[in-house]
């Protein structure tokens, strides 16, 4: 078997007639207006082809490359984050009809993806109490380094400044987009509880920035002053920016938009997108009311058709790329679309008193989980301030090894912040949720009750 | 709506990025044309100047914008903006419609003698649009 | 699809919802006294205001129901040139769905995720081959990150030699995301002329290319749909004068196996994986667009990199001091990456040639049977893409907009329009080899039937599409009051 004609419904008899019809000779003639000297002569070195059955067998094999384990017994957060998905979502998203459909530019064909488009805006705007939202961006960081962008173009001030307390990879994506614009990329302290210091922040914007850019909760778990850190940018004539990469918090915390926050931007994987090591994600941005010409990404809205039908357009795409070329408000064209969906699957099914009810669980696992370890010999908590479902460790050991001794029972207890801050040796990023059941949760505790 | 139904009133002077400027003494009021509108579509939104802003001959003040493009406005002389068109923010449209009238977007105080360097009358405008479309 | 029916249109989520409906449960809490744990109340809501209450009965109905709102590609053709919309193979679908890697958490020790690793190492070495290029980058999410990052090392590599620059060249003729996504890297941007064939015009370029000028952007073939026969002699003018040449690889499915950019001279580029390498669009995504460099660029390739070594076993390469950084949190959307990789394992060296002659016979046929008829703006030889126009149509009234709304008519999406910016009134058709002769015919004969409406009965094209679930709908209206979502004041409206 051979070249993959499965996918191709082009038989030797059809490319015959076909090459007749054209008054063309043969396939090479097609090909004239590549420069003899840029023609291959062999062929790609790459394996293949392979039949379905032989594919399936090599995937399997590169399956069975990574570690059987056991999802109840792993604690990771730290960006991404391990939640229970309803089977309803995988199977709605699995219709043909949205996956291997087309940008909705031709909106009379569209109007599925479309109003789904729109209910995600709003679900959005709900769960973050702002007003306005765009259609997904790539991931978390990258969708919080546009925020950034777009509050400096607004501003102008050439400065921003960011808590030491994001996720390291958000405020590493951060400066590599800002890297080449000329402005000033500036960070704030926190206090000994874990938390961004809302007084530190006022000291660093003494020098006018566009914008102030916190994490809640924050990449150690601890959950920021939102109204403060809002006074003290706004009092500064900065916007703040709150970035989220664990959007289940929002079904227990206040949206920051009520707190003051003028712009949120993170990440939603947690609303039912698969872990897929690392992608595809689903980056999210909502701001206020005022912030809608400069809002980068596709915007759907509302309109009605020449019979008086309601229906949903792509709509302000003079801001976009395709139009504004490099004056645009991004470069964005593809984005998340498929993962956007399953996000408003997932918050349809799940639900104004279920997405509270998972978001309460993981919040009483992990106290309960924190109060156990703290407990456990040799094991402390360095950081004392509130936190909704990750929380730091203080081990007798490093925590790379804590993480090596613990795996021999499959257990994966955390995420040695060591990878990050090489000065934290001994410290572990715990994270706990509705998929984590008491015993394994006891079982963890006992087992770094164990390491000194 | 082609070139040659175009309505090009002869009071007011004409630029090459398709505006228009009516003098009255030491104020200018500034728009675009009729061929400019009717190129753009349906004005969605206008983006103007704050009132004091200084303006520079030549240099884009603002934008006009439609379903499915976005034009600069270039200012055709130097000056202050002293007043700008308020109701455009509600009806837009007003540009599309009455382009010299309702549609007109700032007044500009001169910062000097008007200088014609850049400015056609109407008949060279239209001549202009002529050679534009050959 | 859904045509017009007596069915009410289907409402939005939240007009459906009910109070006290559920669609989901999750096992009782299992730690003890959990109102203990209870969170301190300054930080939290009491509810989510609006959110939807529906059983799972009404979700899965809801959503069926709006998918049948869509056309899809396994409707029928998406004749959409630059956006290779070729069909999406199930089994893809399956293997990304496995266990092993739809539960694989990104921050699992290495050594326990080797199989992950190993696919975006045998995708990167797959490509590198495909293309001629020295090392791929797999992390950009889509194409015009592809382009953003590839610009970013383009400005590294010559600040690392002491000049940034400060120019990228385009040709007018280029996708949009190119100067937007060199704007975001820092540079000005200069249009560069086109020849009559819509090629780059060499002497414009020897003319322009200064210390100044960093890069040239260009698409090949271009979007036209024709080979820029000149790469080579462009590589070295560009070379001569110190700065590089990007190639946007949107159009790689054309030359598959026939040719390899890295040949060409080009230093970097990028590739669509939801578009040459069939990984499905999403409605809008997610996509990849992983960037290829020669090894004059590989210092400055984004964080982490995916490195082989003993035995196979593989690594995150993280300590790389010259590269960019960062551009998005892990690894790149891993979940496309391995759908490409099938997809290139399963037609191996001489399926993906096939592709390309499929693809490049396939827009052929178009050309030959429609270019009689509609106009044929530039009769340079088109590869995998066509670019007609409505010129010919001029005094009818009916413009590209209407010929592209009534193909709805008969079941078919419309081609790309008003692009490239070049052609007036573009229709630019790409059909892929996904189609078969009986879908092209069935295509072309729509396309000569609307030219014959177009004459004799105008107004049933410009008042198209008639037979879709929603006719054409207020764009102006839309942009001037922008309505972006539903709130509750709306409920007592409907």
């Amino acid at each position: 078997m051979s070249d993959a004609n499965r996918y191709i419904p082009i038989s030797d008899d059809d490319r015959a007639a076909m090459l007749r019809s054209i008054g063309i000779g043969s396939i090479d003639d097609l090909f004239n207006s590549i420069p003899a000297g840029l023609r291959l002569r062999g062929d790609l070195d790459i394996p293949g082809p392979l039949s379905e059955l032989e594919l399936i067998a090599a995937f399997a094999d590169r399956a069975a490359d990574n570690a059987a384990f056991d999802p109840r017994s792993q604690f990771l957060g730290g960006g991404a984050y391990r939640h229970f998905a309803p089977a309803v979502v995988d199977h709605l998203i699995s219709r043909t009809e949205f996956y291997s459909s087309y940008t909705p530019y031709q909106p009379e064909i569209s109007q599925g993806t479309l109003q789904a488009i729109f209910e995600y805006q709003t679900l959005i705007c709900q769960l973050t109490e702002l007003d306005i939202s765009n259609a997904s961006m790539y991931e978390g960081a990258s969708a919080l380094a546009e925020a950034v962008l777009m509050v400096e173009r607004m501003k102008r001030r050439r400065r921003v400044v960011l808590s030491d307390r994001l996720h390291p990879e958000y405020l590493g994506v951060v400066k590599t987009y800002l890297a080449q614009l000329d402005v000033e990329v500036d960070t704030f302290g926190h206090g000994e509880d874990g938390a961004a210091d809302p007084e530190a922040a006022a000291r660093a914007l003494a020098r006018p920035a566009s914008a102030l850019v916190v994490q809640h909760p924050n990449f150690f778990g601890c959950l920021e002053e939102v109204e403060s850190l809002a006074a003290a940018a706004h009092d500064a004539g900065a916007d703040l920016i709150v970035t989220v990469t664990e959007a289940v918090a929002l079904g227990l915390l206040q949206g920051p938009g009520r707190q003051g926050a003028d712009v949120v931007a993170g990440e939603a994987q947690s609303l039912g997108v698969p872990l897929t090591y690392g992608g595809p994600y689903l980056g999210f941005m909502a701001a206020r009311q005022s912030f809608l010409r400069n809002m980068p990404g596709r915007l759907v809205g509302e309109s009605a058709d020449v019979d008086g039908r309601r229906g949903y357009v792509l709509t302000l795409s003079t801001r976009e790329q395709h139009i504004r070329r490099e004056k645009a408000t991004s470069n964005i064209c593809t984005n998340e679309g498929l993962c956007a969906l399953t996000a408003a699957i997932f918050m349809a099914t799940v639900g104004r008193s279920g997405l509270r009810e998972m978001a309460r669980q993981c919040r009483a696992k992990a106290a309960y989980a924190r109060e156990r370890i703290a407990a456990a010999p040799g094991c402390s908590l360095p950081y004392a301030a509130t936190f909704f479902n990750e929380f730091v460790v203080r081990l007798p050991v490093p925590a790379g090894e804590a993480v090596r001794r613990l795996g021999e029972s499959g257990i994966v207890p955390g995420i040695p912040l060591s990878r990050y801050f090489p000065e934290c040796a001994n410290d572990l990023l715990v994270c706990v949720t509705e998929m984590n059941p008491r015993a394994a949760i006891d079982r963890l505790a006992d087992g770094l009750g164990k390491l000194g | 709506m082609s070139k040659e139904d175009g309505v090009y009133p002869e009071d007011l002077h004409y630029t090459k990025e398709h505006e228009w400027l009516k003098v009255s003494g030491s104020i200018a009021t500034v728009g675009i044309t009729q061929y400019a509108q009717g190129e753009l579509g349906d004005i969605v939104y206008v983006e103007l100047p704050q009132m004091g802003a200084a303006i520079v001959a030549g240099e884009p003040f603002g934008t006009v914008e439609s379903v499915k493009a976005v034009s600069e406005i270039y200012a055709p002389v130097s000056g202050e903006v002293s007043e700008i068109n308020g109701a455009l923010e509600a009806a837009p449209d007003a540009v599309n419609r009455d382009p010299y009238g309702e549609g007109w977007l700032i007044r500009i105080t001169l910062a000097g003698p008007l200088e014609k360097e850049g400015l056609m009358s109407a008949a060279d405008y239209r001549k202009y649009l002529e050679d534009e479309a050959n | 699809m859904e045509t017009r029916n007596l069915r009410p249109p289907e409402p939005l989520l939240f007009e459906v919802s009910r109070p006290g409906r559920r669609g989901f449960d999750l096992p009782a809490l299992d730690v003890p006294e959990p109102e203990r744990h209870d969170l301190d109340r300054r930080y939290t809501r009491d509810d989510i205001d609006g959110f939807p209450e529906l059983s799972e009965v009404e979700v899965a109905r809801h959503y069926t129901r709006l998918s049948r709102l869509n056309y899809a590609i396994d409707l029928g053709l998406y004749p959409l040139g630059s956006c290779t919309m070729k069909y999406n193979p199930k089994v893809n679908e399956k293997l990304a769905r496995l266990p092993a890697f739809a539960d694989a958490h990104p921050q699992m020790p290495q050594d326990l995720v080797q199989g992950c690793l190993r696919v975006m190492h045998a995708l990167e070495k797959a490509l590198c081959a495909i293309c001629g290029m020295d090392r791929f980058t797999l992390q950009p999410a889509a194409g015009a990150q592809g382009e953003q990052v590839g610009i970013m090392m383009v400005r590294a590599y010559h600040q690392a030699r002491g000049n940034p620059r400060q120019v990228v060249l385009i040709p007018d003729s280029a996708h949009g995301t190119n100067p937007a996504s060199a704007h975001l890297a820092g540079y000005r941007i200069e249009q560069i002329a086109s020849n009559d064939r819509g090629c780059i015009d060499l002497g414009a370029l020897r003319r322009r290319v200064g210390d100044d000028v960093a890069v040239l952007m260009l698409t090949n073939p271009n979007t036209l749909g024709v080979f820029e026969s000149e790469i080579e002699e462009t590589a070295r003018v560009l070379h001569g004068a110190g700065a590089l040449l990007y190639m946007d690889g949107a159009n790689l499915n054309a030359f598959l196996g026939r040719a390899r950019p890295g040949d060409m001279g080009v230093d970097v580029h990028h590739l669509n994986l939801h578009k040459t390498f069939s990984t499905p669009h999403g409605g809008g995504g997610p996509g990849a667009g992983p960037v290829g460099v020669k090894q004059n660029l590989e210092p400055y390739l984004p964080v982490p990199t995916v490195e082989s070594g003993e035995g196979g076993r593989c690594t995150l390469a993280y300590d790389r001091p010259a590269s960019i950084g960062k551009v998005r949190s892990f690894f790149g959307n891993f979940g496309m990456h391995l759908r490409a990789l099938a997809y290139i394992l399963t037609h191996g060296p001489r399926g993906l040639r096939n592709v390309a002659e499929g693809a490049v016979l396939n827009a052929n046929y178009i050309r030959h049977h429609l270019a009689g008829l509609y106009h044929l703006p530039y009769d340079a030889p088109s590869l995998h893409e066509v670019v007609l126009s409505d010129r010919r149509l001029e005094g009818t009234g009916v413009r590209t907009l209407d010929v592209a709304k009534r193909l709805m008519d008969y079941g078919f999406h419309p081609p790309t329009i008003y692009f490239p910016l070049i052609v007036r009134g573009a229709l630019m058709i790409e059909p892929t080899e996904s189609e078969s002769r009986e879908e092209l015919d069935a295509f072309i004969a729509a396309m000569r039937a609307i030219e014959a409406e177009a004459r004799r009965d105008p107004d049933l094209v410009r008042n198209a599409p008639h037979t879709t679930p929603v006719r054409r709908l207020d764009e102006t209206a839309a942009a001037r009051i922008p309505v972006l979502r539903w709130t509750a004041s709306d409920q007592k409206k409907s």
